[in-house]
């Protein structure tokens, strides 16, 4: 039992509470928020630590045993996406001060923020199929009114298909946990690991991760992405910045841990459809992303295609390539944000989200240009950044098992998503300066000093790879071996 | 018992699609209300229809019923009693801000939006 | 609808809301053991001031409620938010639940549980968010 696990969840939520009663105080909820998740940085530190000495942290709420009781878990896969989750959204909340409006701030802005992070904090911790479930719909609420936060037409257009999409999904969700339970009689994942290891995965629960496979897919962006590009680009930048790096991540997460640890048997079945679902989306979003021409659409299909970049990942499915999955999942949360947040400036600068009507932004704002090019190389996976080293593991995980056609969509997709990105860099700030704005730029600067922490981030995660890697390597030693978690989670 | 139950999910679920693909703003919402009505039965018919004492301890009752997923019942129908409200409450906005409850039109509204601004 | 105009629906709902708010008291204090609790007590009593809202009309029920239900919602989350953190302190797991009989003046001996304060909180939650989305709702014609 170790009472810290729950502090990721905690904090949040406390600080939400608070900070409705203080919604006309800006300044005091400014700093409210950005300590509480300088808190939650601080405590993914120490949970990380102490995962990393002292093995996998349990905690049984309200002191029922795991198959009676809710389970949280914190193994180091949860802990890992915890730290990033807590780093992306403090830099977010940074960037928000002054990136955001004041009528949204008092709209209750920073309080669904922290909502969403304890939504987000709580589906990574969580060892219930049921509390997956709670958590997932705390984030998807707060979400819901944060992109309607502001209230033009086109957010309401979007956040109707949005939710629409997220409730039918989730309706799908309480359908498959009622079938899971029908069939095993427990809800708790190390339980439902053991019990469908003894009897089989026979084939009524086979159909049963399919229906949990489109569940998660539609809330990941894998192959059932439609939605995505259009409702992540209404919002303004810090709330998609959130949005891009957070909650596509938490279903590849939930896609993760179930192919994993529950349904690994009939791996000819489950995971060949991921596989090609994951070569799908890479080819769509890889299309997606190179034939548009406004930055949040390019930038959303660059979210769907590293989704699908890292479901190659769960298909294969062996060591190496699920190393990759969690370094590549730590680095696309930090990366994605930092893009997110950069396009933001870019647009804020320039008035226009249309590349094409761009142009010379680089000759009056050259910090913002070199970051979106160190960003853009980070995503691609060029060697010093951070996108190269899970990139590699992927990759040669996929060749190792044989599995050419996986590999070689990887390879193209990355030609893609750097053409994709060049060209916002081309056209947006190379040429002549189509509308110089001074008086934007002292604002952008203080917005660029809230993205630097990612920035360095990406550029430590790549040059200081080796020391990261003994993290990693415990993360994956986890998926590929479920008793290790079961144990942890019995243990008591 | 259970056949009924079974059956009743599948009208639900058959009133709840096709109401969803109607294009009316508040039938949709209809629509989803009935979807998840039908989950919850399907939950509760999973678990098995069985009757019983309440599962407390000390009653000395000798059959009782399975309390875990009349839980998750109850924590399903306050979640979404919260997006129910929610949706209600943004497709009111909506009607107000877009003038229509007509998903279609929105969406050609949107498309023209988008054609201007070509 | 205008003050005044419907005197059979007022009469008679200032009789029942307290009958409801009545019976939702009841099924708080009954949740312990027994169907009911915090969140059905919280339904209902935002129902009955519902009824109040239809027979008279909002600004009426503003005025014998004039809380922020916003700040209510709040309130109750921080209550149950503190209870499940309690636990924290005594070095047991969180949501852990304390219980214990005590010899009341009035109602002899009576068993308190710290579940109560959690229900509480529901309570004023459920109750701060109903009657929010209803007002949200109501208030613009």
């Amino acid at each position: 039992m170790n009472n810290w696990v729950v502090a990721p969840l905690l904090i949040p939520l406390f600080t939400a509470v608070i900070l409705i009663f203080l919604h006309n105080k800006l300044k005091l909820q400014r700093w409210i928020s950005l300590i509480s998740s300088m808190l939650n940085v601080c405590v993914a530190i120490y949970l990380m630590v102490q995962v990393r000495t002292t093995g996998i942290q349990t905690l049984n709420m309200s002191g029922w045993a795991p198959p009676y009781g809710i389970v949280l878990v914190a193994d180091m896969f949860a802990v890992l996406l915890v730290l990033a989750a807590s780093i992306v959204s403090a830099c977010c909340l940074l960037y928000s001060f002054r990136g955001i409006d004041e009528e949204r701030e008092r709209h209750y802005f920073y309080t669904l923020v922290h909502f969403m992070l304890a939504g987000v904090n709580g589906s990574f911790l969580t060892g219930d199929l049921f509390n997956l479930f709670v958590c997932f719909e705390l984030m998807l609420m707060s979400s819901y009114a944060l992109i309607v936060l502001g209230g033009t037409k086109r957010q309401f257009r979007e956040t109707l298909h949005y939710i629409l999409i997220n409730v039918l999904s989730s309706t799908l969700f309480v359908a498959s946990v009622a079938y899971l339970y029908g069939a095993t009689g427990t809800l708790n994942l190390a339980h439902l690991s053991m019990r469908i290891a003894e009897s089989g995965q026979t084939g009524p629960i086979t159909v049963v991760s399919a229906l949990l496979l489109v569940v998660f897919s539609v809330k990941a962006g894998l192959f059932l992405f439609f939605w995505l590009p259009g409702s992540y680009g209404a919002p303004p930048a810090a709330i998609s910045a959130l949005f891009g790096a957070l909650l596509t991540k938490v279903g590849m997460y939930a896609l993760i841990r179930t192919f994993t640890l529950i349904f690994y048997h009939e791996v000819q079945v489950t995971h060949m459809l991921i596989g090609t679902m994951a070569v799908a989306t890479i080819i769509l979003g890889g299309f997606g992303a190179v034939s548009q021409t406004n930055v949040n659409r390019i930038l959303g299909y660059n979210v769907i295609a590293s989704i699908g970049f890292i479901s190659l990942a769960l298909a294969v499915s062996n060591h190496d390539a699920l190393q990759g999955a969690v370094f590549y999942l730590v680095h696309d949360m930090i990366v994605k944000a930092l893009l997110f947040l950069l396009a933001g400036i870019l647009v804020a600068e320039t008035g226009t989200e249309r590349v094409n009507r761009m142009g010379g932004v680089l000759s009056h704002s050259p910090l913002l240009g070199w970051m979106f090019l160190i960003a853009s190389l980070a995503v691609v996976g060029i060697p010093p950044l951070s996108g190269f080293p899970g990139k590699l593991l992927i990759i040669q995980g996929s060749i190792e098992d044989g599995q050419y056609i996986l590999a070689a969509a990887g390879v193209i997709l990355t030609l893609m998503l750097l053409y994709s990105l060049i060209k916002i860099f081309i056209l947006g700030f190379w040429g002549k300066a189509r509308r110089p704005r001074e008086a934007h730029w002292k604002q952008s600067r203080k917005l660029l000093l809230s993205s630097a922490p990612l920035m360095m981030l990406i550029i430590f995660m790549g040059v200081f790879a080796e020391p990261v890697m003994p993290y990693v390597q415990r993360a994956a030693d986890i998926l590929t071996d479920p008793s290790i978690y079961i144990q942890a989670v019995f243990k008591e | 018992m259970e056949v009924v139950v079974a059956v009743i999910v599948g009208i639900l679920f058959t009133a709840g699609i096709y109401l969803i693909l109607t294009q009316d703003l508040l039938r949709i919402v209809l629509g989803t209300s009935l979807l998840t009505h039908a989950v919850h039965l399907l939950l509760m018919a999973m678990s098995m229809l069985k009757t019983g004492a309440a599962p407390l301890l000390g009653r000395g009752k000798e059959q009782f019923v399975d309390p875990l997923p009349q839980a998750l019942i109850l924590t399903s129908i306050v979640i979404n009693f919260g997006i129910t409200a929610f949706f209600l409450v943004l497709s009111y906005r909506a009607y107000q801000k877009l003038d229509t409850t007509d998903m279609e039109r929105m969406r050609s509204e949107s498309a023209k939006h988008r054609g201007r601004r070509r | 609808m205008p003050k005044g105009s419907d005197i059979f629906l007022q009469n008679i709902s200032k009789v029942v809301v307290f009958i409801i708010l009545a019976f939702a008291l009841y099924l708080f204090f009954t949740g312990h053991g027994s169907p009911g609790g915090g969140f059905i007590a919280g339904l209902m009593s935002a129902g009955a001031l519902l009824l109040l809202a239809l027979a008279f009309d909002i600004d009426t029920v503003r005025k014998v409620i004039p809380f922020d239900f916003k700040l209510i919602t709040a309130i109750g989350l921080l209550i149950a938010l503190c209870t499940g953190t309690g636990a924290l302190f005594f070095g047991e797991p969180f949501l852990k639940h304390a219980f214990g009989y005590f010899q009341l003046p009035l109602l002899g001996k009576t068993e308190l549980h710290t579940a109560l304060i959690f229900d509480l909180g529901v309570y004023l939650a459920v109750v701060g968010v109903t009657m929010t989305i209803l007002l949200t709702i109501g208030e613009d014609n």
